[in-house]
């Protein structure tokens, strides 16, 4: 008895314990990144933003959000309802699973695996499901251009950002992330050896989560609110803390990839005094103030722009530092 | 590993049966669904015999793009499926016929392959000590180069091949140059005049 | 020289940098929003909002029945019924605006020949239902006594212009 309990039950409480210890957290991480968001945008607006649900408007996102929770869950008759409610959670989901693997500090990851980088791809890669499958199941059309608005757009986009990773799994010689990290321990930070690859990793990732300036999938102008028209209460609340859990996710996987993921900016005395995961929790927090500033400060692209500047610029761009990060890594024979 | 062979039967179980559903949903887009599904828990058998590297190239490859354009194409048909079912017994032999040939040449192929039954015959993920991508870069960069560079080739040729193919020159459409577009400064285009009152320039 | 110069710009990204740095700046400028039920902004004397009918000081009210706001009243908002009363001056017995079809014109304040109905500076009035919104004298006369020291002071700072 006692060993099925140390061998199979025991394993299984630590395993649910840790995957609350990471979701919890992230799920406020998300409330208050739109109450970030509101704030700082307000801010370059001279505006105030929320003020009046509790002190300076702190309580503003649970207010939200209990609002959403209460509110009924219309589902269109003509609509196919099981794909329809699917959409939602897939999105959630997804957003999700990716923490599984990101490394906090030394050692402090839920799942060390070898091919980390490779499980956050496939995980960024399905998330364009939950946006089409909305898009389709809804039965409506401003859904559903939003929806094949979106997968282009993910895909085109995915092509650049998997080539610009290859640089830095080059470089780091690792598909790990936590391998990735040490690795810029000895090497410097990659964001300052692929600096124009880490911009346009900025930018890619930006596109990737359909944030501003290349939210076409949601452009309200066009499309009202595109994939998520017809989605209502908890069922698009759902897609609202997918979208902001995968803005979090990106910028760690950039914090990780360029920034150097827990590691100080310099390896000197007051620096070295704040633990890793606060370093961590800081550079995710100042990417995710580029992509707020990039809403507040830039007008929506056009659809064709966008297509052009994955195509023809950044592919271009990211596949030809491959060959440079290559031939420099062969021919000073600094390959890992 | 009385779990992992829980988790293997789940996994082959789900393969199977979305496997199935792919071909019986009548909904297209439904089927386009199963087939991810089917997608997702190979990958997940690859993970379970130690083939990760393998596991999610299928997903970021198969699952992450090529379905989601089979999805995206499937999404677009506007199916009568009244009309796609007529001619139905007329064409029943001939796709029977294939099938059944299909089926003997696979019954051929996996009655002469001998089934390993002991853990030492099974085949290996990878040597110890060596991560999965680092045992795959071997073997593709040394003994298989020449034909993977050519797989890389073919590739080339379905890209151009498709470019040449829908790609028209039309001269009265009008483009959008978008260095020109940058390039324009104020004092190129603008001119400020003084203009007197009732003369116009 | 120009083109290594457009070149160098495009390439570093200068407009980009250009406007983000000002979204920067802007973010740490002071604020412009009122906060509005703890702050308010500044009125003019001549703000029309809230109906108020008047009274003289001796407590006698101003309104004579002549019903020249009923008459001018462009959204004819205004319903008045007049009698001789007991001392024989001739009041209104009822005088009815109705507040949901008001435009808030002034055309009444204007046609008023003994400055009786004003419209005072009040415009938090919102009501739950619409029967709320239907005045009648009496809520009028009252809204009167409560703005009366407001209503004063706008009338005689505007008195020089009219």
């Amino acid at each position: 008895m006692a060993e099925i309990f140390w061998g199979v039950i025991w394993p299984v409480i630590v395993l649910a314990a840790a995957t609350v210890a990471i979701v919890v957290p992230l799920l406020l991480a998300v409330a208050y990144l739109t109450y970030a968001e509101r704030k700082i945008i307000a801010a370059m607006q001279l505006r105030q933003g929320p003020m009046f649900v509790g002190p300076y408007g702190l309580l503003q996102p649970i207010a939200d959000g209990l609002k959403l929770f209460f509110k009924e869950t219309v589902v269109p008759t003509r609509a196919n309802k099981g794909v329809f409610v699917l959409a939602p959670m897939i999105t959630f989901i997804l957003a999700l699973i990716g923490w599984a693997v990101i490394p906090f500090g030394d050692g402090l990851v839920l799942a060390d695996i070898n091919v980390g980088v490779l499980y956050l791809f496939a995980v960024s890669s399905l998330g364009v499901y939950g946006i089409v499958m909305a898009g389709w199941a809804s039965n409506s059309r401003y859904a559903f251009l939003g929806a094949l608005r979106s997968s282009a757009q993910m895909v085109s986009y995915e092509i650049s950002m998997g080539l610009i990773i290859i640089n830095v799994l080059m470089t780091a010689g690792s598909l790990n992330l936590s391998e990735i990290v040490r690795a810029q321990a000895e090497h410097g930070w990659y964001a300052l050896w692929h600096f124009p690859m880490f911009m346009i990793f900025l930018v890619s990732i930006i596109a990737e989560t359909n944030r501003l300036p290349f939210d076409l999938p949601e452009d309200e102008a066009s499309l009202v609110t595109g994939y998520n028209v017809e989605y209502s209460s908890m069922t698009f609340a759902l897609f609202f803390l997918g979208e902001y859990a995968n803005m979090i996710l990106m910028s760690a996987i950039a914090t990780i990839l360029f920034l150097g993921g827990w590691l100080p900016p310099l390896e000197m005395a007051p620096f070295t005094w704040i633990p890793g995961p606060v370093w961590f929790f800081l550079k995710v927090a100042a990417v995710l103030f580029v992509y707020i500033w990039a809403r507040a400060t830039l007008p929506r692209y056009r659809y064709d722009q966008l297509m052009r500047l994955g195509w023809k610029v950044f592919l271009p761009l990211s596949l030809a530092w491959i060959v440079l990060t290559s031939a420099v890594l062969v021919f000073l024979d600094l390959a890992p | 590993m009385t779990a992992a062979l829980f988790v293997f039967y789940l996994l082959a179980f789900v393969t199977v049966a979305a496997a199935v559903m792919v071909i019986a949903a009548r909904n297209p887009v439904h089927a386009v669904l199963f087939l991810i599904l089917a997608f997702f828990n190979s990958a997940g058998l690859l993970i379970l015999v130690g083939a990760e590297l393998v596991g999610m190239l299928l997903i970021v490859v198969y699952v992450g793009a090529v379905a989601v354009l089979f999805l995206f194409v499937v999404m677009m048909l506007d199916i009568n499926f009244v009309q796609l079912r007529e001619g139905f017994l007329q064409y029943l032999p001939v796709g029977a016929l294939v099938g059944l040939v299909l089926l003997v040449e696979l019954i051929m192929v996996l009655g002469t392959r001998v089934v390993p039954t002991t853990a030492a015959a099974m085949p290996r993920a990878a040597p110890e000590g060596v991560t999965n991508a680092e045992a795959l870069g071997r073997l593709l960069y040394t003994d298989y180069f020449y034909l993977f560079q050519a797989a890389g080739v073919v590739l080339l040729v379905a890209i151009v091949g498709a470019i040449t193919l829908t790609l028209r020159h039309r001269p009265d459409a009008r483009r959008q140059d978008i260095a020109a577009q940058v390039r324009r400064r104020p004092q190129d285009t603008l001119e400020v005049r003084k203009v007197r009152p009732r003369s116009g320039i | 020289m120009p083109t290594l110069d457009r070149i160098a710009r495009t390439v570093l990204w200068q407009e980009l940098v250009k406007g983000f740095a000002l979204t920067f700046r802007y973010m740490f400028r002071p604020k412009v929003t009122l906060n509005y039920p703890y702050e308010k902004g500044p009125l003019s004397p001549r703000f029309r909002g809230e109906h108020a009918l008047r009274r003289y000081p001796n407590g006698e009210e101003r309104c004579i029945a002549c019903k020249l706001c009923e008459a001018i009243c462009p959204a004819q908002a205004i319903t008045i019924e007049a009698e001789r009363r007991a001392d024989g001056s001739r009041r209104t017995t009822r005088y009815d605006i109705d507040m949901t079809k008001c435009i808030y014109c002034g055309f009444c304040e204007e046609a008023c020949p003994v400055d009786a109905i004003v419209e005072g500076p009040n415009m938090e009035f919102a009501a739950e239902t619409r029967e709320e919104l239907f005045y009648t004298k009496e809520k009028l006369l009252e809204n009167g006594e409560r703005w009366e020291a407001e209503i004063a002071a706008r009338l005689e700072m505007d008195a020089p212009y009219r």
